[in-house]
Order: structure tokens, then sequence, then C-alpha cells
């Protein structure tokens, strides 16, 4: 109804000029959002990064020193997670998309999925802690926090696969067939390379959730100041770190610094994925 | 005469439509039998059931028999995929995989157990030959099909299919989705063909049965009307509902 007096009222000619301004406004105001969180991070941070903060030790509780050791429990940690979730996650998506049919365990395991998006990560932190540290007795370790942030990226994985999964033309896997080839063949041979691209990127969007995570990993992964070597080390990834220096008050400038290199660290894994996936785009669609 | 396929009394539901009512028809070889008939009327049902295509669908259900030399396709000893080597499939709308051209003729090959570069690369170049697209890509071999134009794309969907040599090509309105000059070619095509395979053509285009098919079928209603020579069909049908299809009055 306020549409009706909206154009009684404004010409559409105007009512279209304002609105195309009210969208490209949008448009701006979030990129700027983006750009000062980022560009503020790098102004408190960059300055403190060096290569002595890359690659020692930290000292003094985090005050000096450098975060060699949380930039390997990072990726050791994110590896860990996508290790595990990757594989599970994928194939849960292809059985979702190719072979499940519309039924009662398909409709529960999408239900399941979404929910497990939706739980907050300090749950699944403590879940971590009693089913993984505690009950199965792996400790404060690499391994526990690796596991915990798999469960987080799992949903992330499965949902963006099986959506990549399903926008591939039904033609292609009915040409295969055809052909004579099994369900397998069409599966491996042709809808997971054409859906490779989606599939990627969902990964990549759960590896960005793991790598950024401090709540899921707080109770599972302990604190330790030392490199991580063997899955049953603790560690303390860059988040958790961050989030220690910050509340702890031991060093503000090392928060921000810490904070830069996690940013850059997730702005080179994107970065290069999606370079390498447009790579492969174009050569799989010939433009 | 001899026949290849030969369905006998075919009735096919899906879900609780009754789709082909008691079809019969026999194929012979070596030739291009045409499938004529209005939209709906159970033409592409059929020859997807040649190939066990409507497997695919979970409410398709069947009764009846169909032979190809001789033996009972839907025999539960046949292996499906067995089948599909012998009854290959063109689709209305051209559907190469998202893969080089070479990969795309090579991809029945490498799924039967072909793997043998050499052996591979031959039998790409003559299917190639074969879908007369050989002169047009030789020098574009790896680069994607997707880049090819719709009647090209078509062409290399006949050559993905000749390269594993069935026995039975069937066409599913090939060149509804192709503009006039590459529609030509597809006729070309397919008169070449006929020599090695035989072809079922599914075709909306009167003038297109009459071009390219010796034998062809009236179906409607989920029923074949009226089968026979084409140009029996088209000069002097026998039924008033193929004459008036056939010129105009309905369809």
């Amino acid at each position: 109804m306020g549409d009706c007096r909206l154009h009684r009222i404004i010409p559409p000619k105007i009512a279209q000029k304002i609105m195309d301004l009210i969208f490209w406004a949008s448009g701006i105001i979030t990129l700027l959002i983006l750009l000062m969180v980022i560009g503020y991070v790098f102004y408190k941070g960059l300055p403190v990064i060096n290569l002595e903060f890359l690659f020692t030790d930290p000292m003094d509780s985090g005050k000096a020193g450098g975060i060699f050791p949380m930039i390997v429990s990072s990726l050791y940690v994110t590896f860990i997670a996508v290790l595990v979730s990757a594989p599970i996650g994928v194939g849960a998506a292809l059985y979702l998309a190719e072979y499940a049919g519309e039924n009662r365990t398909v409709r529960l395991i999408r239900f399941g999925a979404e929910t497990l998006s939706s739980i907050p990560s300090i749950i699944f932190g403590l879940f971590g802690l009693a089913f993984f540290v505690i009950y199965l007795r792996m400790g404060w370790s690499v391994l526990s926090g690796g596991l915990t942030l798999a469960l987080m990226a799992l949903p992330t994985i499965l949902a963006a696969s099986e959506v990549s999964i399903e926008s591939i033309n039904k033609s292609y896997a009915q040409g295969s067939l055809a052909l004579g080839a099994t369900k397998w063949q069409t599966v491996s041979k042709v809808v997971i390379p054409a859906a490779l691209p989606g599939i990627t990127t969902g990964i990549i969007l759960g590896m960005a959730r793991a790598i950024a995570e401090a709540a899921a990993i707080l109770y599972t992964v302990g604190a330790a100041l030392i490199t991580p070597i063997s899955l049953l080390d603790p560690a303390r990834p860059l988040p958790l770190h961050l989030y220690i220096l910050a509340t702890e008050g031991i060093s503000l400038d090392n928060a921000w610094g810490t904070a830069a290199v996690l940013v850059i660290l997730i702005l080179i894994i994107t970065v290069t994925t999606n370079t390498l996936v447009d790579r492969y785009r174009k050569q799989m669609m010939g433009r | 005469m001899e026949y290849i396929i030969e369905a006998e009394n075919l009735n096919v539901y899906f879900d609780e439509l009754h789709i082909l009512k008691g079809v019969s028809l026999k194929i012979p070889k070596n030739t291009v039998t045409a499938l004529i008939g209005p939209s709906g009327c159970g033409k592409s049902t059929f020859i997807r059931t040649l190939n066990r295509m409507n497997d695919l669908i979970s409410t398709f259900r069947m009764d009846g028999t169909v032979l190809l030399d001789g033996e009972d396709i839907y025999n539960p000893k046949v292996d499906v995929v067995d089948l599909r080597k012998r009854v290959g499939m063109v689709f209305q709308k051209p559907n190469p995989f998202p893969k080089s051209i070479f990969d795309n003729v090579a991809y029945g090959l490498r799924v039967h157990g072909i793997n043998d570069k050499d052996i591979l690369e031959h039998k790409v170049e003559e299917a190639l030959k074969g879908a007369a697209l050989w002169d047009e890509v030789e020098n574009i071999l790896d680069k994607s099909a997707m880049g090819l134009s719709g009647g090209q794309q078509q062409r290399l969907c006949i050559a993905r299919t000749i390269a594993v040599e069935p026995e039975v090509i069937l066409m599913d309105e090939p060149c509804s989705a192709l503009d006039p000059i590459s529609t030509t070619k597809i006729e070309d095509l397919i008169h070449k063909l006929k020599k090695d395979y035989t072809i079922i053509i599914v075709t909306h285009n009167m003038q297109q049965a009459t071009r390219v098919s010796k034998y062809a079928a009236f179906f409607l209603h989920g029923e074949i009307v009226e089968n026979g020579r084409t140009e029996q069909i088209f000069l002097e049908p026998c039924d008033q509902r193929t004459e008036d299809y056939i010129t105009g009055r309905f369809g």
C-alpha cells in the first residue's frame, strides 16, 4: 500500500533515480566498512610486523618476541580441520546431490548440517573439551583443536559443495550414462570435475572459518607458547594468541600485529585459490 | 527384411500416467527411421526405452518386450552399461562435457577401458572425421568443447557417440536447438552414417523426416497410428489422423 502512495507522490523516473542512489550507497558503505576494518588492522598491526616478529618465539608471555609458534599452530590445526572435514563434507554432498533421493534420511542430514552451522562456536569448544580432550583422552592438543574445528567447517563445506554439485547441468550426467558409463564413472569423471570450482570454494570457506576461530579452540588446543610438532602437542593458534594478548592486557601492539598476520594469511589463501579456480574454470569452459 | 530392434506391445507408465499404450514397432537395420507426432505423444519416451534411459526415473514402470538382435534388453541378465554402448544416444540440446574436444570423444572409449594413447588418438580422429567435424577442430583438440558453436557441439556429441561404435544411434530432436545451416550439416551426416549404423530419429520437422528417413512411425497419444515407408506415410497415409497431422491440421 505504501508503495502505491509512493508512486502517486513521486514520479516513477525520480523514484528510480532515488532507488539507484540508495543501492549504490549501500554498496559503497559495505565496501567502506570492509576497508575501514582491514585498513585499521593494518594501520595498527603492520608497523609491528618484521622478520623477527614472524620467525621467532614469543618472550615474556608474548609481551616481546615473535609469533612463529602461533603461525605454525594456526596452519597446523587448520590443515587437520580441512583434512578431516573436506572428504566427509564433499562425500556427504555427493551422497545428497547424486545418490540419495528425496527421503527422510536426506532431510535429516540436511537439517543436521543446517543446525550444525548455526551452533555458536563456543559450544563446539565445550563439546571438543568433553569429547576429544577428556573422553578420547587426546588432551589439549593440535589434534583436539583440529578435530573441533573440523566439526565447525563441515557444514560449510557440505552446503557449498552440495549447491555446486546440484547446479551441474543434469545433461552432462545423461550424456555420460548414455555412453555406457557407470554411475561412479559419471560422478568421478564428469560431475566432480565440473563441480570442482564450487567444491574448492566451499573448502576454502570452511578453511577460513577454521583458521579465524578462537572460541572453538579455547578449551581444546591448550595455550602453549612453543611450536607444536606432534599431533598431541598443545598449541596456540593466532586467534587464541590475539585473544589472550588483548584480554589479559599483555601487549595490545602485539595483538594488532597478530591480527594483521592473521588477516594477511587469510587473504593469501583466498586470493591464491580464487586465482587457481578461475584459471581452471576458464580452461574448462573455453573462455 | 532384417530388423535390429523389435518392440512388442510396450506399455510405459510414470506413476499413474500411461505414456505408451501397447506400442509395437520393428526397426530395420542400417536405415533411418523417423518418429513423428505432436509433443507429448511418447516418441522420446519410446526411444528412451530402447537404451533403458527411462530406468533412471524412479516412477518408471513398463511391460512388453524390446529385442535387440533378438535378445530381450529388459532381461535381468542384461548389463545396462553394455546395452548403452550398443545403443548410443544424441540429445535434443547439445551436451558436450566441460572438457577438451579430445577428451569428449575419448570419454566413452576410456570408460570402456581403452587407455592406450595411440589407439585413443586414432579412434578420436576417426570419430571426428565420421562426424564431419575433424577439419574444423583438428588444431584445437585440447581446447574446451564449450567454446564450439551449437552445431559443432552437436556434431561433437555425434562423434562421441560413434567413437564407441554402437549398432544403433538414437537421436532425440537433434536439430531443434540448431540454426538451418547446422541442421543441414547434421542431416548430411545422418545420410552418411546410415551405411554403418541404424538411426532412429525423433523429429518435429516434417520436411526433415522426409529428407532423412526411409521409414517413419506416427505417434499420437502414446500409440502408433501408422508406420511404414516414409513416402507412403507422407504421400498416401492410410489413417485420417496421420493425414491431418502431416498436413498441419493439428500438432
